[in-house]
């Protein structure tokens, strides 16, 4: 359960980031506090939006979503797969869309947002939370 | 079971504290007062202005001006910049038969008025002021509904390719608000009580007008020259 339980505050965590970055951007937060990073840059990037939506906005749908499934997890005990497995795939896609976006960074805007990564930190972290408990699972099964 | 039990209470308690706080973190991140504001009324000083009156489009030998008060974040002003001065740029002031003068003139009712002339004006040091101008217009429905414009301006500065550097510290200082509000003051003593108002002579035009009407009143003023 402790990586269930986990993976719900990394979400949290993550629905945050990403809810603070989709404020920025649509004006309702004056400047985003970065220290020496560049968040403005990539967010004001033609990059920062994705089939028409803006990336943080994504963020915000998936960490929810995320959450939803992290918290339907922790119903009805340990034994409940199908919130975990869907968390590991829905988690899965977070981190290859976050590799595409840090290459983006890396090598097409050249600027690096903190937020950014720690938002790839937090999906990478809930992807290895849902593979370690599903791992954890399969061995008490087999036990 | 239950020490489990106690486990779950103590983890939705902890929870839902941390989701607490990071909400009453984001409430206070939205209701914060404005990074950047222009001062409105503030006094002129001769160095605001030294002879500046206005952003001017057009040839300096055409033989009629147009001086256009108007506010940024004026609905009117919004549509007559964006539907018909491209119209009235191609046939009018491309043809070097009118010369557009724009002053700003923001109202007070409107909040982000003058922050948009200030971030044009910023774009003018950059030699991007007509940039800038358009995209503000285009963009009103989008930064008039947010809670600071300022971002949005700065997007648009970007976009437009200014050095952000040089933008960022134009904004900052408030450097134009004495330019700002000197060309209010030249439109009240005009007679400007609303936007956009036209100036042609010492003639003033209230309402919304459309290309057509402009066309008229510039061949009423200098007839085209027989071909």
């Amino acid at each position: 359960m402790i990586y269930r339980m986990g993976a719900a505050f990394l979400s949290l965590a993550g629905l945050f980031i990403s809810g603070y970055l989709y404020l920025y951007k649509i004006g309702r937060i004056g400047s985003l506090a970065c220290g020496a990073g560049a968040c403005e840059t990539v967010q004001l990037s033609s990059w920062s939006r994705f089939a028409g939506l803006e990336v943080s906005l994504i963020g915000v749908l998936g960490y929810a979503c995320l959450l939803g499934l992290s918290l339907a997890s922790l119903q009805g005990g340990a034994y409940r797969q199908w919130p975990i497995r869907a968390m590991a795939v829905a988690a899965g896609i977070g981190v290859v869309f976050t590799l595409y976006l840090t290459y983006l960074e890396l090598f097409v805007i050249h600027a690096i947002c903190r937020w950014c990564v720690a938002s790839g930190v937090i999906i990478a972290a809930i992807f290895f939370a849902a593979l370690l408990d599903q791992r954890g699972q399969s061995r008490t099964r087999v036990l | 079971m239950a020490a489990n039990q106690a486990g779950m209470k103590r983890f939705y308690a902890v929870f839902g504290a941390v989701a607490v706080i990071g909400l009453g973190a984001l409430a206070y991140l939205t209701t914060r007062p404005q990074t950047v504001s222009i001062p409105a009324n503030v006094t002129v000083q001769p160095s605001d202005t030294s002879g500046f009156r206005g952003y001017l489009k057009g040839s300096p030998d055409a033989p009629v001006e147009i001086t256009e008060f108007a506010d940024y974040q004026c609905p009117f002003c919004q549509t007559f910049a964006t539907l018909q001065m491209p119209t009235i740029e191609e046939r009018l002031i491309n043809t070097g038969r009118l010369r557009w003068r724009y002053r700003d003139f923001p109202l007070q009712q409107h909040p982000f008025s003058r922050l948009a002339a200030h971030s044009a004006a910023c774009a003018d040091e950059q030699g991007k002021y007509w940039e800038q101008h358009d995209r503000i217009y285009e963009g009103q429905a989008e930064w008039a509904a947010a809670r600071d414009a300022g971002p949005m301006f700065r997007r648009y500065a970007q976009a437009g390719g200014l050095d952000l550097g040089r933008y960022d510290a134009c904004m900052k200082t408030g450097k134009y608000a004495g330019r700002i509000q000197a060309s209010v003051n030249e439109g009240l003593q005009v007679g400007v009580n609303s936007t956009p108002t036209l100036l042609v002579g010492d003639r003033l035009y209230r309402g919304r007008f459309d290309s057509d009407a402009i066309t008229k009143l510039v061949d009423s003023l200098a007839p085209r020259r027989a071909q």
